[in-house]
């Protein structure tokens, strides 16, 4: 495995360091994720182009040293969308939130799978509205403390992989921080499918969500990912578990091929 | 296939919608994204059936939020792009259109205006989305909206609406309505036309515009709406550097206004009294000027087809030389502010105002005169 400072050189934009991620904020290991698997897959930078919403987890796409869209709350997926269909030879790449994508962002989201558009979207799940200072999201566990469900969330949340499935995206897994390699290694392959591309990771927000639900160390945080997840394979005997793994990995037309064969087809 | 060839015949008689399309081909748009709307799902039908022939790329998206998103996008490949819509999906645009001003990024929206507020009325014409146009989105910004006032000048505004986003990158709203949209007219679709594309070296560059750096050519662009410097980088807590960056984003577009700004005018040498309007407004306006001629008045008619930026220097200088000047709008009264802002008492300003679809009619503007 090549040195983190190796890496570093080679794939950050150094002029926008630091981070603005706050300490212990989970969003740093799903860009170490990301870059490792990229390095691993030996792809070219120069023809990538990271789009991202608004939020901590959509900060991510301007640390890469490559070309980056930060767009607007919620419609990273419809931009990327716009930059993938205009020149399908680029690689594209969305990070996002919880509220990002499945919150404001949701329809575009759906829609995106449903098309089958061959984009790469790595959605970072830290339960809540980092950025704002913690409200409560769409995938708000429910009894959670959040600054706007200051009695416990009692919605009912959404399994946002699951969504994904149930969409049709191609390729659909979620892992967590504390499975950095498992999630390289899904990053790895949900990028080599030619499709829609979904990757979930729950990710901890130590600053806006854990302090408030009771969880305050970074090793306790690391084991509550571990304690309360269980191998896809595994779900049924622990129902009450997230589950974790590749939930989706097949061929299906990619919007883009599907438009070059229909301009193939009809112009003259 | 070029664009030129698809489109066909050079004498055409079709409908505003469809001017559109073809000005868009022919200024080098190869992708739109849009989402059905009445007055302005012809142009998606359009594009739909006009793009994939020349090798171009047309989506439908889930909503207009979606669509304009697409839309910026594309942009940022180096590609010419454009949407269309009316009232209600130009409200969802709004902030894409502030996030493409703040990223300067060169598109095309078209709004074929329909009545409002609300779903109001889809198939009636309507002038009441000229403010929105200019304030749509928040914050302070500039950008550029023309009006067409026949199916030929909906192709040749297009046209322009390219040109000049390129030049400035900047957003370029064509404002059209209903009634020249469905409208059908004779057209003659020329064979070549005067092309821009955005500066990709500051020597190419008009002034306060930035070079372009497409994506995908390694050069690391990052385009944000935040606040940013000019290597991009977000500088959200210092305020020289949103001073600064804010008042050139509106310097390029104002201080540009020679270039930017056009009025077609008629019997303006001896006038005292002038009617100006746009789009099918305009239409009243140049026959009751015409009208007022004939019985020996000295009435002249301006068509603007710039709305925005306002050329206030243009109506300062217009209220010295005028005792009267009558503004014609399908709506409240929109541009008739500016107007009588501009002319700063220097000559009476008189709004003849119109609303529910209906074209002011002529012998009304007289009544005004008179
Ligand atoms: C249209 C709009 N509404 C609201 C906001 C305010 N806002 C900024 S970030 C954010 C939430 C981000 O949450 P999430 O996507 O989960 O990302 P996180 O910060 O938790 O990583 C909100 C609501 C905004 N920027 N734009
Ligand atoms: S607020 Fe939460 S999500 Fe945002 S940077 Fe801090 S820890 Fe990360």
């Amino acid at each position: 495995m090549k040195q983190a400072s190796e890496l570093y050189e080679t794939y950050l934009r150094t002029d926008m360091l630091p981070t603005i991620l706050c300490s212990g904020c989970g969003a740093g290991v799903v860009l170490n994720a990301t870059i490792r698997a990229i390095d691993s897959l030996k792809m070219d930078l120069d023809n990538m182009v990271f789009v991202s919403g608004i939020g901590c987890s959509s900060r991510l796409g301007a640390y890469i040293n490559a070309d980056s869209l930060h767009t607007t709350h919620g419609r990273a997926i419809a931009y990327a969308t716009g930059v993938k269909a205009a020149n399908p030879d680029l690689e594209v790449v969305v990070f996002t939130g919880d509220g990002d994508c499945v919150g404001i962002g949701g329809n575009h989201f759906i829609h995106g799978i449903r098309r089958n558009i061959g984009i790469n979207v790595i959605a970072i799940n830290n339960y809540n509205y980092g950025m704002t200072g913690g409200q409560t999201s769409p995938s708000t566990p429910q009894g959670s403390v959040t600054t706007t469900t200051q009695y416990g969330a009692f919605e009912h949340p959404f399994d946002i992989a699951q969504l994904a499935k149930t969409a049709g995206a191609a390729y659909v897994a979620r892992w967590t921080t504390s499975h950095p390699l498992q999630l390289q290694k899904a990053i790895r392959k949900g990028f080599s499918n030619k499709g829609f591309c979904f990757i979930e990771v729950l990710s901890p927000c130590p600053t806006s969500y854990w302090g408030r639900n009771k969880v305050r160390n970074p090793e306790e945080m690391y084991q509550w990912y571990k304690d309360h997840t269980i191998p896809i394979g595994r779900a049924e005997e622990y129902p009450e578990k997230i589950p974790i793994g590749e939930l989706v990995n097949v061929e299906k037309r990619e919007w883009t091929e599907q438009w070059a064969s229909l301009v193939r087809k009809v112009s003259p | 296939m070029n664009a030129r060839e698809a489109i066909g015949d050079t004498v055409q008689f079709v409908q505003g919608d469809k001017a559109c399309v073809y000005g868009a081909l022919l200024a080098g748009c190869r992708f739109f994204a849009g989402y059905p709307i009445t007055p302005a799902t012809e142009i998606a039908e359009e594009m739909s059936r006009l793009l994939p022939l020349i090798g171009g790329t047309s989506i439908q998206m889930e909503d207009e939020i979606g669509s304009i998103s697409a839309v910026v996008g594309a942009a940022w490949t180096g590609a010419k792009a454009m949407t269309a819509t009316s009232g209600p999906g130009f409200s969802l645009m709004q902030e894409t259109i502030g996030y493409a001003v703040m990223t300067e990024t060169p598109c095309v929206i078209v709004d074929v205006q329909r009545g409002g507020p609300s779903t109001g009325q889809p198939t009636r014409a309507s002038q009441g989305d000229v403010m929105q146009a200019r304030y749509g989105s928040h914050g302070d910004y500039e950008l550029i909206v023309l009006s067409p006032s026949s199916v030929q000048e909906a192709m040749e505004l297009t046209i322009r609406a390219f040109n000049l986003s390129e030049t400035y990158r900047v957003p370029a709203i064509l404002l059209t309505e209903e009634s020249i949209g469905h409208m059908r007219e004779k057209i003659t679709i020329p064979d070549t036309v005067p092309l821009q594309s955005r500066p990709a070296t500051e020597d190419e560059a008009a002034p306060h515009v930035p070079p372009f750096s497409p994506f995908g050519r390694g050069k690391k662009a990052f385009v944000t709406g935040l606040t940013h410097q000019d290597n991009g980088h977000p500088s959200t807590d210092d305020h020289e550097v949103h001073d600064r960056l804010v008042r050139r984003l509106c310097a390029k577009v104002c201080e540009n206004m020679d270039d930017i700004f056009q009025a077609d005018t008629v019997r303006m040498d001896d006038a005292d009294t002038v009617i100006v309007s746009y789009g099918i407004s305009a239409r009243p306006g140049r026959a009751a000027s015409e009208m007022a001629a004939q019985a020996g008045r000295k009435v002249g008619a301006i068509t603007l087809k710039t709305l925005w930026p306002f050329n206030y220097a243009y109506f300062a200088e217009l209220a010295q030389r005028v005792d009267h000047i009558v503004v014609v709008e399908m709506n409240c009264g929109m541009l008739y502010h500016s107007i009588r802002e501009a002319a700063a008492g220097n000559a009476n300003v008189t709004l003849v105002s119109t609303l529910g679809g209906k074209v002011a009619d002529p012998t009304a503007i007289l009544e005004v005169i008179r």
